[in-house]
């Protein structure tokens, strides 16, 4: 992916979530890792990118596009890339094999059969077969967060946006969902996401960038950013994070 | 258990009889079942009336209830205004008031002749308030996060009300709107004032005919019973089956 964010500017009534934030990546990046403390703004730039919301000021270019301010031009932007949610979001009135396969029928145009089979295929490939037909109340936190995996995914993304995709998990489970992310980077798949797991974003990503009030404070290969942080803001929030490791 | 309650209701229906009896008997009534019993068919007919004109407004009640719940959540302020302000004149205003005005003002000026169908719009509009509320209510509940990933897949907004918010607010409200529709049986007796020959009117002509109140009255009440209890019935099955899921 090439990325290139300039100048972004978003309040939410008198609170400055993202105060003329700018970054930029080289062609080529794999995976983008947002760090940083809670209320920083690691979450809301990256529904920014994803095109969930609009800037007050500032441009987005994702890959040499533009993202547009209009909602029809956003919804198509959104249809080719794929959005996972911390709280994973699936449809509750829906088993896990209809959460994946109702986007595929009505918005990227598959036939049902077409859409059962690649849900099916993507299902057993991650070891939830046995759950296709369970709704969503009677999966394990683990096995909801992946199956909306799959949900994004399926469809084959340009680009894959993960939320805090482990905030709500316990341990087990958080390595579970993991995996099968690495999996999908290994694979090839242009990733962004925002995640307090410190040991996977050096794991996995090419590009980690801190977020803290609304600003990137650093941004640079993983191994650099925390074995040698720069900034003293930094150096700080790695020290008390990894206190425990 | 079982029996236990059987019998205990038993016990209790017994002395609601004998109490019914006494006061029955205090009145020193002369019951004439014969005089009602020549006026069955007109009975008979008013009873097939207000199944039809229940089922009329019953379909225009869920379909414009429906329109009027949306119209509210739209981002079209003037849309919005115009049924939130029509959902607050009707529940503002008796129902008795609106049949009279509607039927002798706004019906004449637009030259609806037939009264039955006078009647269906007219109880239709009242219903439809009462049944917008219920849904809007359900909208409301269905956490922003659906939205959020409804919007992330590429939906647009039909087919976010069509595949994700509806489905999920008609589970919540299925019992509410069950409800409803049986107080939509009841309210159709007040259709009698504009003199449309359903139940409770036919009830009346009878029972003057006839001169026997108590004799027209009771199988009045029974009629309706029968309308409503399965609609009762059916709001708990459903309340049970949602709650199970």
């Amino acid at each position: 992916m090439k990325l290139d964010v300039s100048g972004l500017v978003k309040n939410y009534g008198s609170q400055r979530a993202l105060d003329g934030l700018s970054l930029a990546l080289p062609e080529g990046t794999r995976c983008l890792a947002l760090i940083g403390p809670s209320g920083g703004g690691k979450s809301t730039l990256l529904r920014h990118i994803g095109g969930l919301e609009l800037p007050d000021a500032g441009t987005i270019e994702v890959n040499g596009k533009f993202l547009s301010t209009d909602e029809t031009a956003l919804r198509g932007f959104r249809r080719k890339n794929g959005f996972l949610f911390q709280g994973y979001n699936l449809f509750p009135h829906l088993t896990a094999r209809q959460n994946i396969v109702l986007p595929l029928v009505e918005v990227h145009g598959k036939t049902p059969a077409e859409a059962n089979d690649l849900a099916i295929t993507n299902l057993e490939r991650f070891g939830l077969a046995p759950h296709a037909d369970k709704l969503p109340v009677q999966l394990s936190g683990g096995q909801q967060q992946r199956v909306a995996l799959i949900r994004a995914m399926v469809a084959a993304p340009e680009l894959l946006f993960l939320d805090e995709p482990t905030a709500a998990l316990d341990p087990e489970m958080t390595v579970e969902v993991l995996e099968l992310v690495r999996e999908l980077i290994l694979g090839g798949q242009d990733v962004i996401l925002c995640t307090h797991e410190m040991g996977f974003a050096r794991a996995v990503a090419d590009a980690v960038a801190f977020v803290a009030a609304g600003k990137i404070r650093e941004c640079a290969k993983p191994d650099e950013l925390f074995n040698t942080p720069k900034e003293p803001e930094v150096k700080r929030f790695l020290s008390r994070v990894l206190e425990f490791r | 258990m079982k029996i236990r309650t059987l019998l205990i209701g038993s016990l209790v229906l017994l002395l609601l009889a004998l109490a019914s009896c006494q006061v029955l008997a205090s009145l020193r009534y002369h019951w004439n079942w014969s005089g009602i019993w020549e006026q069955r068919e007109l009975l008979l007919r008013g009873w097939g009336l207000t199944i039809l004109i229940s089922l009329g407004a019953l379909a225009g009640t869920i379909l414009f209830g429906l329109l009027l719940a949306i119209g509210q959540e739209t981002r079209e302020p003037v849309l919005r205004a115009v049924c939130r302000g029509y959902v607050e004149l009707i529940r503002g205003t008796p129902l008795l008031t609106q049949l009279l005005l509607g039927y002798y003002v706004i019906a004449a000026a637009f030259h609806v002749d037939n009264k039955i169908l006078a009647g269906i719009i007219l109880l239709t509009s009242f219903e439809a308030a009462y049944m917008a509320e219920i849904l809007r209510g359900g909208v409301a509940s269905i956490e922003r996060a659906q939205w959020d990933a409804a919007r992330a897949l590429g939906f647009d907004r039909k087919q976010t009300w069509r595949f994700v918010i509806l489905p999920q607010a008609l589970r919540r409200v299925l019992p509410g709107m069950a409800g409803q529709c049986a107080s939509l049986v009841k309210d159709s007796s007040l259709l009698s004032v504009l003199g449309i020959a359903e139940f409770a009117k036919q009830t009346d002509v009878a029972v003057s005919t006839s001169s026997s109140p108590l004799e027209g009255y009771i199988p009045m009440a029974i009629g309706y019973l029968a309308l409503t209890l399965p609609l009762s019935w059916l709001a708990r099955k459903l309340e049970m089956k949602w709650r199970a899921t």
